[in-house]
């Protein structure tokens, strides 16, 4: 599997041709709603009703959409101008930033009550610059994004993890900004539909009360997605007998006698076996 | 980007700690547009000990909208109060110009409605 992390900073991959493939790709979009709605059912928000919730990485404002769905009011911040032209061209209803994470975000103490994340957090690792320690960015995002969440309020990271010990990294980093929490990791056992999330609690929400880590999801029926097919599927309905000959019996019997009709002479004479197949011979 | 959003806002430059002096960041030469928006009261309710009102009221002042001076004894019941609100923070959008810290005097441009919150080098 490439990694676009790997071909270039976020900014940059992420320019103008590849923004609209990401947001035009209805497989990606469909995905995207779908880690956003299990991020969204990690945050474990108290009863139904709107909340200030903040989308890290909003790119084009697919997960926001989600969020509006639910009748949340969210903010979003992005790094690539592209995507977030997209998705101020497409009126969504979130407060729009262009903000690099890794330099912390820039909300007073207890503004939010909570923030997802997805496919973001393994940006992070990069060191893109000089000037980027990826150690130093994630201490600077997570210490002030503990801070702009109210006590108790989750963030919830979806991301594809490289390596374990970029997840240490990124775990123990959030653990040192005061963080609690997990790993979450869904269909364990698929590759294709295993998915991580980073459930983290900032502080407790009442005084002795323990946060749970959710569990993952883990059951292959539940598992959706495309799943990828070496062949193409034949539909059963439209059999072998359906598909007609283009130059059929009536064809070659009204050529037959279109050229009998000119006057040619070594015509063949019509008979049962006209048009019919041969059968293979050995 | 609302009214809400902005009185959350604060400045984050790293050198930029003075406490007083980093929010409400100062609008400058600003378009501003009024986009309609459901009423949610409960969502008004739940924000109103978030937002700092004094914050609030200079940056409401600056661009010339009216606001009550202090919030009322009861504003869940107030509903005349909450339609203010919710006009003020939820509809007010701010969609060009550009906001200034008084504390380090960072310019932070607003362009189709979108912050630009980078900084340089030697701010982070």
């Amino acid at each position: 599997m490439s990694r676009p992390e790997h071909v270039a900073p976020p900014e940059l991959f992420y320019g103008e041709t590849e923004a609209k493939k990401y947001t035009g790709n209805s497989r990606i979009v469909a995905i995207q709603a779908e880690m956003t709605m299990r991020a969204v059912e990690l945050l474990n928000l108290s009863d139904e009703g709107s909340y200030y919730l903040l989308d890290i990485g909003c790119g084009s404002g697919l997960s926001g959409e989600v969020l509006e769905e639910d009748g949340h009011i969210w903010v979003g911040m992005d790094i690539a101008p592209a995507m977030l032209e997209i998705a101020a061209d497409k009126d969504v209803e979130g407060d729009l930033f262009l903000q690099d994470i890794g330099q912390g975000v820039g909300f007073r103490p207890g503004t939010f009550d909570g923030a997802i994340s997805v496919s973001v957090l393994q940006w992070l690792c990069n060191a893109d610059k000089t000037e980027n320690r990826p150690r130093y960015r994630l201490q600077r995002f997570f210490s002030t994004l503990f801070m702009s969440l109210q006590r108790g309020a989750r963030a919830v990271f979806q991301f594809y993890p490289e390596n374990d010990t970029q997840v240490e990294m990124i775990m123990g980093i959030a653990m040192k900004c005061g963080f609690t929490g997990g790993l979450v990791v869904d269909y364990p056992n698929s590759k294709k539909a295993r998915k991580f999330y980073l459930c983290l609690f900032a502080g407790q929400a009442a005084a002795g009360q323990r946060q749970e880590l959710p569990q993952g999801l883990d059951s292959e029926e539940t598992a959706s997605g495309v799943a990828n097919t070496e062949t193409r599927i034949h539909n059963r309905a439209r059999g072998k007998k359906s598909r007609k000959p283009v130059k059929d019996t009536n064809w070659i019997l009204r050529k037959k006698e279109l050229a009998r009709k000119r006057g040619a002479k070594d015509v063949p004479l019509d008979s049962k076996y006209t048009g019919r197949k041969r059968k293979p011979r050995f | 980007m609302r009214l809400l959003t902005h009185n959350m806002l604060k400045c984050h430059v790293k050198n930029c700690t003075d406490p007083d002096k980093q929010y409400p960041l100062r609008f400058k030469d600003v378009q501003i547009e009024q986009i309609e928006y459901e009423p949610n009261e409960e969502f008004l309710v739940r924000m109103l000990p978030r937002l700092d009102w004094t914050a609030l009221v200079k940056t409401a002042k600056d661009l010339n909208i009216a606001i009550p001076d202090s919030v009322p004894e009861d504003p869940a019941s107030d509903q005349e109060f909450l339609q203010k609100l919710h006009t003020i923070i939820m509809e007010t959008h701010v969609t060009e110009g550009s906001m200034v810290c008084d504390g380090c005097s960072h310019e932070y441009k607003i362009t189709k409605g979108i912050a630009n919150m980078l900084l340089a080098e030697h701010e982070i």
